[in-house]
């Protein structure tokens, strides 16, 4: 029982807050998107365990690693199994849809405007500042979310492999999942069974 | 517009693409691009690759490059099949693998699949965080010092994110930084 992961996870849905109907659900998934300039992920962990309190940062890491194994969006797969875990499919549908639905108003304007604006070196140079900035921004969610591994440094390791083969090595990211997912796996169902019982 | 064939088309074509897309629809671009301008010749290169710019610089998330595509190639009608088919069939998957780990928490493995994926999914977000600030940044000093801020800022405090952002735009405007 030495994993602080546990405790959060096993009990927690009953005593966190919850979103209150399929509307709030929707709208608190719109808000988060449509504020996700060069992406949604920073805005996802601020708003659903930051502000909203819905997630743990464990539980969100947990489905965040789920997002990222599967096909699919990483933040759309979060979308998903947060509305599904409170109202099922419906729920899934809600999150998903306040997900992509205003955004894409805004992205079928935008592409209206981009004809007289793409060469504009103003628009180019504020572009290039707030992508300096997203990046940063979801670097710095990665560390945020780091805190949960607290006392399984060893299993940094795989992070840190991960990092290196898809951001310095370029590999493509299918491969990397592929290869690594299953070697941490099972090297973890070893542990856990060597502690006695899968107590993680 | 475009034939009904057409159409079932395009959303078969997406739909199949679905399962391959581990980690967004990015990493199956390349195979879009194939397929709407050199096979069909829907969209000219320079369409295609507006779109996935679009889609970045837009709030929301990065597949809305698909509905863009779509859109191009049919309106309304072009991105619905094109998103449809896209998330269609990963969302299913998500979904019936989602409820299958949840319905046995305590299981061995899914103990193990907790403990051995959330480092990895730390590990390709701070990935994510890096190519999209290395894109933007190049060699660039001043840059990759709004990068570290920004890191630094959400690692470490509540500020809203959105001043992060304003401030990057501005600079970069202004010809401060880049």
């Amino acid at each position: 029982m030495s994993d602080s992961s546990a405790a959060p996870v096993a009990g927690a849905p009953h005593e966190r807050p919850r979103p209150a109907s399929l509307t709030e659900l929707f709208l608190v998934f719109s808000a988060l998107a449509l504020r996700g300039f060069g992406g949604v992920l920073p805005w996802a962990q601020r708003v659903l365990v930051d502000d909203r309190g819905w997630l743990s940062r464990e539980e969100f890491v947990e489905m965040l690693a789920f997002g990222q194994m599967l096909p699919g969006p990483n933040v759309c797969n979060v979308a998903l199994m947060v509305g599904d875990r409170w109202f099922g499919w419906r729920g899934a549908l809600a999150a998903l849809g306040g997900m992509l639905a205003a955004p894409c108003v805004v992205v079928l304007s935008l592409a209206v405007l981009y004809g007289q604006f793409a060469d504009d070196p103003v628009v180019r140079r504020a572009l290039m500042g707030m992508g300096a900035v997203a990046g940063g921004m979801i670097l710095g969610t990665a560390l945020r979310l780091a805190t949960t591994q607290r006392g399984r440094a060893p299993w940094l390791a795989f992070g840190a492999l991960a990092f290196v083969a898809v951001a310095l090595m370029r590999i493509e990211l299918a491969w990397v999942v592929l290869a690594l997912g299953p070697v941490a796996v099972l090297a973890a169902w070893g542990t856990n069974r060597r502690r006695g019982g899968g107590a993680a | 517009m475009m034939s009904g064939a057409g159409l079932i088309d395009l959303f078969v074509h997406f739909a199949s693409l679905s399962l391959l897309a581990i980690g967004g629809a990015l990493a199956v671009s390349p195979e879009m691009n194939r397929y709407l301008v050199d096979e069909r010749g829907w969209l000219s290169t320079p369409q295609f690759n507006d779109a996935i710019a679009i889609a970045q610089a837009a709030p929301g998330p990065n597949i809305l490059f698909v509905t863009l595509l779509g859109w191009q190639v049919d309106g309304l009608a072009g991105a619905l099949a094109a998103t449809v088919g896209q998330l269609l069939p990963s969302s299913l998957v998500t979904l019936m693998c989602w409820r299958w780990k949840s319905a046995r928490e305590d299981a061995p493995l899914v103990a193990a699949i907790r403990l051995g994926l959330s480092p990895i999914a730390i590990g390709l977000t701070a990935s994510a965080g890096w190519v999209i600030a290395s894109g933007a940044s190049g060699t660039d000093p001043a840059l990759w010092a709004m990068t570290a801020v920004a890191a630094l800022v959400v690692w470490r405090t509540r500020v809203n994110l959105l001043w992060l952002i304003g401030a990057g735009a501005l600079l970069g405007a202004l010809g401060i930084v880049g």
